[in-house]
């Protein structure tokens, strides 16, 4: 944001003649800009700051048979007394941190550290995600650069049907592959009619339709971002490439595909990211081999009902995210300012 | 340059295409099926439309989802607005990083934490206050947290698009900020607005993971009870329900398509109109 919209903002607030609300505000000692600021802020302070630090907190806590199930963040060492604040007061109070559950997550009893559960189910999580995005990008690279290029009649019904799945159901979207991808589903029916195979072929509750599930459901978030930047790419560009020689194939590789590298990034992180907590996908089309951290995480937090190993898991995810996520929002904010 | 394209991307679009359409023709087809056997054709049949129109639980739950959608989008939406205005007009003010960071988070954050956190909270003002109970308020507060990140970020490119000239000839003829604000500004964003408020009510109506973790006893929304419904195998019933979303999906973004293409023709041509007028 430049400065000189903060010296607009800041001007028109101090229009004459302040109306009934502003008089209202500043005589209670509350500038009217900030109490529109305070509106978002204070909502999501509320509900998405505090739950994340909520969580941040039981991770380092204890499973404990208690309702809720985890041992308290601060202990008073003196038991007469019943009060955590008058206990503060009286300087008797400690913090009781535990990495209980980061440990455990990493080490399992007569395990190797590559055979505990959750290892498995994180780098099960990162491969499975990984793969999905290249998949995407291979499909959706030359979709999108398909539909860029096309007339602009053509262009605007493709698009909308890039669109369209995404606004259905997410899970019906699913639960059509379910129809399918089993044993006397569309597909193997299909193909028992037409002689191909004999037998039919095991493709549900497998790896494989983890993967079919997460490629078609995220496709159109690779296909948007590289839509929007192939649509405004300077095709002169490749026209004096053709004139100094180039061949198409070539210019393609060499100007194209560099000079799209902010759509690539966008969406392969719109892809990956989401991809890797996934829950529905490898619970619905996965079988039980299919371990993912999504889906470890809702059972081992309604299953074995421990809060403090579902938090530390939680926040394991997101160290993991960090790298993806900063990545995106650099690119982004690089387009941002490319816009301006 | 208006160059054919080659046959290679023609075929990659044409198999892209059916691979995002074909499974949806396939559920579609297959709930006119006379047969319990979702995927076995057993002649036409609308039975199980009828079936779906008489399953309480279904109807229930949909009634639940659309009044969930409806309150939860329509306080995003205003709650997303002044976010996504603040972050585009307010230039740089003390804590802009944190609320961008806020804003932006919960889009990334995978749903299964969102959710366990959101629950989270929940368990704990339960503790501390007694109150909220979990059901249809906490999946509603919930709701607005996630949605108006979304419309935030929509509201945000197009406040920070928006042409300064006129609110600032409004303000030299000396309208106040406010009305400024409900005369000017949001007139020229409202299509933003609505697309903003679509945008929050398809998430909220088709959210499974965070609201099942803020559900409690009772409150099963339409995902919730299709979920459990799916999970036992298919179901021509579940077939029939798909069948009307993406009727009812599809005639409303080709409404909207068209709709929103007509408004910017007359956007146009006023712009236009105001510039002959001018000379």
């Amino acid at each position: 944001m430049s400065n000189d919209a903060s010296v607009k903002g800041g001007r028109l607030n101090r229009a004459p003649g302040a109306p009934f609300i502003g008089r209202v505000l500043r005589g209670m000692g509350i500038q009217p800009r900030l109490a529109v600021i305070l509106i978002p802020y204070v909502w999501l302070v509320l509900f998405f700051m505090i739950p994340f630090l909520i969580v941040l907190k039981i991770s380092f806590a204890e499973l404990a048979i208690a309702q809720p199930p985890y041992s308290p963040l601060l202990v008073c060492s003196d038991p007469e007394i019943s009060s955590t604040w008058l206990c503060f007061v009286e300087g008797k109070i400690s913090v009781h941190l535990s990495t209980k559950s980061y440990v455990g997550i990493v080490s399992e009893y007569g395990k190797s550290f590559y055979d505990t559960l959750y290892v498995k189910a994180y780098w099960n999580s990162v491969v499975t995600a990984f793969f999905s995005t290249i998949i995407c990008l291979l499909i959706g690279y030359p979709m999108a650069y398909g539909i860029a290029r096309s007339s602009s009649t053509v262009r605007n019904l493709l698009m909308m049907m890039i669109i369209l799945p995404f606004w259905t159901s997410f899970l019906i979207r699913i639960y059509a592959w379910m129809g399918l991808l089993k044993d006397s589903g569309v597909i193997n029916n299909a193909l028992l009619w037409l002689g191909v195979i004999d037998s039919p072929l095991s493709m549900m509750n497998t790896q494989f339709a983890v993967y079919v599930g997460i490629v078609y459901s995220y496709l159109p978030f690779m296909i948007l971002p590289l839509y929007a930047n192939l649509e405004k790419m300077d095709l002169t560009l490749l026209e004096a490439a053709a004139d100094l020689g180039c061949k198409p194939l070539k210019a393609f590789f060499v100007i194209t595909v560099p000079l799209s590298l902010p759509g690539i990034v966008a969406g392969s992180m719109l892809v990956f990211i989401p991809a890797v907590g996934e829950y529905v996908i490898p619970e619905l089309l996965g079988g039980s081999n299919t371990v993912m951290i999504g889906r470890e995480l809702v059972n081992v937090f309604y299953q074995n009902r421990d809060w403090p190993a579902a938090c530390a898991l939680a926040i394991a995810v997101l160290l993991l995210l960090v790298v993806p996520i900063t990545l995106y929002q650099y690119y982004q904010n690089k387009e941002a300012e490319a816009g301006k | 340059m208006s160059k054919r394209l080659s046959w290679f991307i023609i075929l990659v679009l044409v198999l892209g295409y059916f691979f995002l359409y074909g499974p949806i023709v396939s559920l579609v087809f297959f709930s006119f099926n006379a047969s319990k056997l979702v995927t076995v054709w057993g002649g036409f049949s609308t039975k199980w439309y009828g079936q779906l129109i008489n399953d309480d639980q279904v109807i229930t739950a949909f009634l639940l989802s659309l009044k969930i959608a409806l309150i939860s989008s329509t306080i995003a939406t205003i709650l997303g607005t002044v976010a996504g205005y603040v972050l585009a007009r307010f230039g740089l003010f003390r804590g802009r990083t944190v609320l961008s960071g806020m804003v932006t988070a919960p889009l990334v954050m995978p749903e299964v934490i969102t959710g366990l956190s959101m629950l989270l909270l929940f368990v704990q003002m339960q503790q501390l206050f007694g109150w909220p109970t979990r059901g249809t308020l906490t999946i509603t507060i919930a709701h607005i947290t996630f949605t108006m990140s979304y419309i935030a970020v929509v509201m945000q490119s197009r406040f920070s698009t928006l042409d300064i000239s006129l609110v600032e000839a409004a303000q030299d003829l000396g309208a106040r900020p406010l009305k400024t604000f409900f005369v000017i500004t949001l007139p020229i964003v409202a299509p933003a607005i609505v697309s903003g408020f679509l945008l929050g009510f398809t998430i909220s109506i088709d959210d499974l993971v965070i609201t099942s973790f803020t559900s409690g006893p009772g409150a099963n929304t339409l995902p919730m009870v299709i979920f459990s419904k799916v999970r036992l195998g298919l179901n021509p019933e579940i077939n029939a329900l798909a069948t009307l979303i993406i009727t009812v999906v599809a005639l409303g973004v080709i409404a909207s398509t068209i709709y929103m293409a007509q408004a910017e023709k007359r956007r146009q041509r006023d712009m236009q109109m105001a510039v002959q007028a001018n000379e």
